[in-house]
């Protein structure tokens, strides 16, 4: 079978516009997440976001898409523009079929939606925009990047809440796999708006911490819930093959991927998360000694912390894999989170850098390694883990490239 | 050898219709179910017809805390994924959950509980800082739709991949064809697998009106869904559900389960063109048929009948027909064509999973359901639609279509399973 | 219960009135429903260009002919608006429709 690897990516996060900004603030620990700017948050418990600063849509994107996409739909536009850069690919010059995407989403087109419904609910059928049945729906991220790139390839969204990112980077993987020659995949995700953020309130896992940089701390002994955020990440994928024969550099291969889901709350049954793990280990024909370092769902409530670290304590022993949550500078981006972490575990590997949970004094009671300043070491292996609310895991392995075409050389 | 699917249970909750019996009496009696719509008054708006589903949440057996957790569209899932599960004869008991997944697909997911509440929170829309004291509990799982899925995962007791497929008005075929992947790759062995929507609310109804894709032939709701007729003019909004237990070939005949069809091929294509508007040369969805058609190791000639996308809007209907004259040839004109959106309406991302229903439902009947409503086909519209009245014969291999907003075109094959083994 | 009324009023609650309408006002809606519209030739009125050729597809249209609904209390028939290519084409609409309104 042949492998999937990734040779491009487009990373839009509150860290950085573009790997090599969100990497340098990622490594230096520069927590991003802050009071909400989009709109007045006084009036709400909870009023710290991980936002994106200095995105202006016109620099980026042209003038006729900016009336129908909602904000998420521009920063996914961008960030599937410059991991088609970053590939090297020119998709006008694609053979038919030859490229799809898929995409992870979780509340769509947000902000828009709730501009339509005001203009519904507080002045008539008249006042909604043409661009409404398409601008909140789910899958607006996958039909506006197919359009704009011209991927006519098998496309697809998929929606398991903060899960999304690695099963739609799977989905693609699958279709690579199957022969397709090249596939966008991944996330970007959140609009914070005032109705997106009520319903986010009610599922009781944000945190009302006042102090930003003390509001989202996985694995400490303070941690009460976590701080949503807004972007994530895209990458091209193709068969290792494919990538040498174009000589494109790879940032790393897809080695293993598994998704479960939990028993309902109150089953008595175990989570199942552990066992997504070893089948992705299994799948990359590895053993859980071989894994370098561990990017942890870290949710940031003590119970789902407390079962995380379990898992981890079951498969690698007590303190036995390091391990780290860099999106504790971001807060949780929805289905774009994991993707975000995708990028951050391949460019760890590009760079011999694991980089720190920032602000997080880690609870004994877990026995984790948690790597809290940045660590210099080789890695080779990657875990990348993602729980979404509802009993969805997904959980990934990615593999730094053998040879000399791999974006993994000293740099 | 690559591993086989087969459809052993279905469940449906369709409009006019609650279950599988019910869902293909009306079907093969030609019966429509669309009519003017009750759910809420429909007088501001341009369209004013639907296909609503007659359905008490309670009556079918969910609990008051389910019904009251759950938006509609979870609702039809979960009862139409308990009928797919007793179809299939499979003792909930006897099989290992971590090798049991979920795939639901949902074009809309619980918009019209968002569109519920968000008329609660923001005063009537008067507010944009939309008030969080009057949130229900449950708003969460109705802004991120994978709760629908996590539903039908509890029901059943799946530990294994559980997902939710978004692609628009295609969802429905995507989401059983994930299902299919994921069961010839090996990740699962019993997959619960199909889509719902209950999108008959105001916001969509106006989303709609405001590009002029639904039809505003409110003074003939029973026959207002018109796909291929001449005088077509727009969709009918639907609603429903439709599950699928669907099982890796070897599972299902070592306990000796029935077997409705084997899913032999899906492809999906994207056009790559506009979000609403559609190639009129049909060429994506041609290629998606083709693909299909390979996987499943036939060419046109095998073809015994075509379920259409079939909305009723002038564009689609000119596209599909041009995607089956591309990709099937001559034997477009040989091969019954039909549309049951006529008769249940364009449920969105469910109908392409009704749609499967149907074709699966053909296959063990030898019946195929007729395209209501038309009279006086479109001259560009050339093919044999099966107007007004069902008809039988052997169909022992089919092909169903899907379309949606997004660019998004899928095709898939199922047949008789007998014919398939290979 | 749903609002109903189509018209939008300005922030003292008056209505706008018909003759207010030019060519450029329209183009301007245009822009800001649809955004900024293909380059033009020197010398050559985007009035007189198809909307195809300003880069505007059937929505865009569709959400101008709404704005213009709205703004200026007119209904303009489907077909009508569906038949129009070009700006002036839907300018002299407009301006037909709130003539025989008046």
């Amino acid at each position: 079978m042949t492998s999937t690897v990734i040779t491009g990516m487009g990373v839009l996060a509150p860290t950085g516009l573009g790997a090599a900004e969100h990497w340098r603030n990622t490594v230096a620990a520069h927590c991003r997440i802050g009071r909400i700017s989009r709109f007045e948050p006084d009036g709400y418990p909870c009023r710290n976001a991980g936002q994106i600063e200095g995105f202006v849509p016109e620099e980026h994107l042209p003038s006729r898409l900016l009336p129908q996409t909602d904000h998420m739909t521009r920063l996914a536009l961008t960030a599937a523009d410059w991991a088609v850069k970053d590939a090297g690919l020119d998709t006008g010059d694609l053979p038919e079929y030859a490229m799809g995407v898929v995409t992870a989403s979780s509340a769509g087109g947000f902000e828009f939606g709730q501009r339509e419904l005001q203009a519904l609910w507080s002045k008539g059928p008249a006042h909604v925009s043409v661009y409404q049945s398409f601008a909140w729906f789910y899958a607006v991220n996958s039909g506006q990047i197919s359009i704009r790139h011209g991927l006519r390839g098998p496309s697809g969204v998929l929606v398991t809440e903060q899960a999304g990112g690695l099963d739609a980077i799977a989905q693609a993987k699958r279709h690579v796999t199957d022969g397709i020659p090249l596939m966008l995949g991944g996330g970007v995700d959140g609009s914070p708006c005032p109705w997106g953020w009520v319903a986010q309130l009610t599922s009781g896992r944000i945190s009302s911490t006042e102090a930003p940089e003390r509001a989202y701390l996985p694995f400490d002994a303070d941690a009460d819930g976590h701080v949503p955020g807004e972007g994530g990440a895209l990458f091209v994928m193709e068969s290792a093959q494919s990538a040498r024969a174009r000589g494109a550099s790879v940032y790393g291969e897809i080695a293993g991927y598994a998704a479960t889901f939990d028993p309902p709350p109150g089953s008595g049954r175990p989570p199942t998360l552990g066992r997504a793990v070893e089948l992705a280990l299994e799948q990359a024909k590895l053993s859980a000694a071989e894994v370098d370092v561990v990017f942890a769902d870290g949710a940031g409530t003590p119970e789902l912390d407390r079962r995380e670290s379990a898992m981890l304590r079951d498969l690698f022993g007590p303190y036995g894999v390091p391990v780290t949550v860099p999106k504790s500078l971001t807060g949780r981006l929805g289905a774009g989170g994991a993707a975000l972490d995708l990028a951050t575990a391949l460019l760890a590997m590009r760079h011999g850098t694991i980089p720190p949970t920032a602000n997080v004094r880690p609870a004994p009671e877990h026995e984790l390694d948690l790597v809290v300043r940045p660590r210099k070491t080789a890695v080779s292996t990657a875990l990348v883990l993602a729980r979404g609310h509802g009993g969805f895991n997904a959980a990934m392995v990615i593999r730094k490239p053998a040879g000399p075409e791999g974006k993994g050389g000293p740099c | 050898m690559s591993r086989r699917v087969v459809i052993t249970g279905i469940g449906v909750v369709a409009p006019g219709a609650t279950g599988v019996k019910a869902f293909w009496e009306l079907l093969t009696a030609g019966r429509t179910a669309t009519r003017r719509i009750s759910f809420f008054d429909p007088a501001p708006f341009r369209s004013q017809v639907a296909a609503e589903c007659d359905f008490d949440p309670l009556a079918e057996g969910l609990s008051p805390q389910q019904a009251r957790r759950m938006d509609r569209s979870a609702q039809l899932a979960v009862v139409s994924a308990r009928e797919c599960l007793r179809d299939s004869g499979l003792d909930l008991e006897s099989f290992d959950p971590s090798r049991t997944g979920v795939v639901v697909g949902s074009a809309v997911g619980c918009t019209t509980g968002l569109e519920e509440e968000y008329v609660v929170v923001s005063d009537g829309g008067r507010r944009w800082l939309v008030d969080d004291e009057y949130a229900v509990p449950h708003l969460f799982g109705y802004l991120v739709p994978s709760s629908i899925p996590s539903e039908v995962a509890w029901e059943i007791g799946a530990e294994g991949p559980v997902s939710l497929v978004s692609t628009g008005c295609t969802s429905g075929l995507d989401s059983v064809g994930r299902a299919v992947e994921l069961l010839r790759e090996g990740s699962a062995d019993i997959m619960v697998a199909g889509a719902t929507d209950a999108p008959i609310s105001p916001i969509t109804l106006a989303c709609f009106d405001a590009i002029r894709a639904t039809t505003p032939r409110n003074d003939e709701p029973a026959t207002a869904s018109r796909p291929f007729d001449a005088s077509r003019n727009g969709f009918v909004l639907g609603e429903g559900s439709a599950m699928f237990v669907l099982e890796e070939y070897e599972h299902a005949r070592r306990r000796g389960a029935h077997m409705y069809a084997e899913v032999t091929g899906f492809a999906s294509r994207s056009n790559a063109f506009h979000m609403t508007g559609l190639r009129p040369d049909g060429t994506e969805m041609a290629e998606a048929i083709v693909t299909a058609m390979d996987q499943s190791r036939i060419t046109p000639a095998d073809i015994d009948y075509v379920n259409a996308h079939g909305s009723g809007t002038l564009q689609n209907d000119r596209h599909e027909t041009a995607a089956f004259k591309r990709s099937l040839g001559e034997d477009a004109y040989r091969v019954p064509v039909s549309g049951i959106k006529s008769m249940i309406g364009h449920s969105l991302g469910a109908i392409g999973s009704l749609e499967i229903a149907a074709c699966a439902l053909a296959v063990e009947h030898d019946v195929v359901p007729p395209t209501a409503n038309l009279h006086q086909p479109d001259p560009v519209c050339d093919l044999d639609y099966v107007p007004l009245t069902a008809r039988e014969g052997r169909f022992d291999t089919v092909l169903t279509v899907g379309s949606g907003f997004g660019g998004f075109q899928s095709a898939m094959v199922l047949r008789r399973p007998e014919r398939s083994a290979r | 219960m749903l609002n109903t009324t189509s018209r939008d009023t300005d922030e003292n609650g008056s209505e706008n009135t018909m003759d207010e309408l030019t060519g450029a006002e329209l183009m301007e809606i245009m822009r800001e429903c649809s955004g900024q519209g293909e380059e033009v030739e020197a010398g050559r009125d985007p009035l007189d260009l198809s909307f195809a050729d300003l880069g505007y597809d059937s929505l865009a249209l569709l959400e101008t002919a709404s704005r213009v609904e709205r703004t200026y209390g007119i209904q303009l028939a489907e077909e009508d608006v569906a038949a129009a290519r070009t700006p002036r084409a839907l300018l002299e609409l407009v301006r037909r429709t709130a003539a025989e309104a008046a």
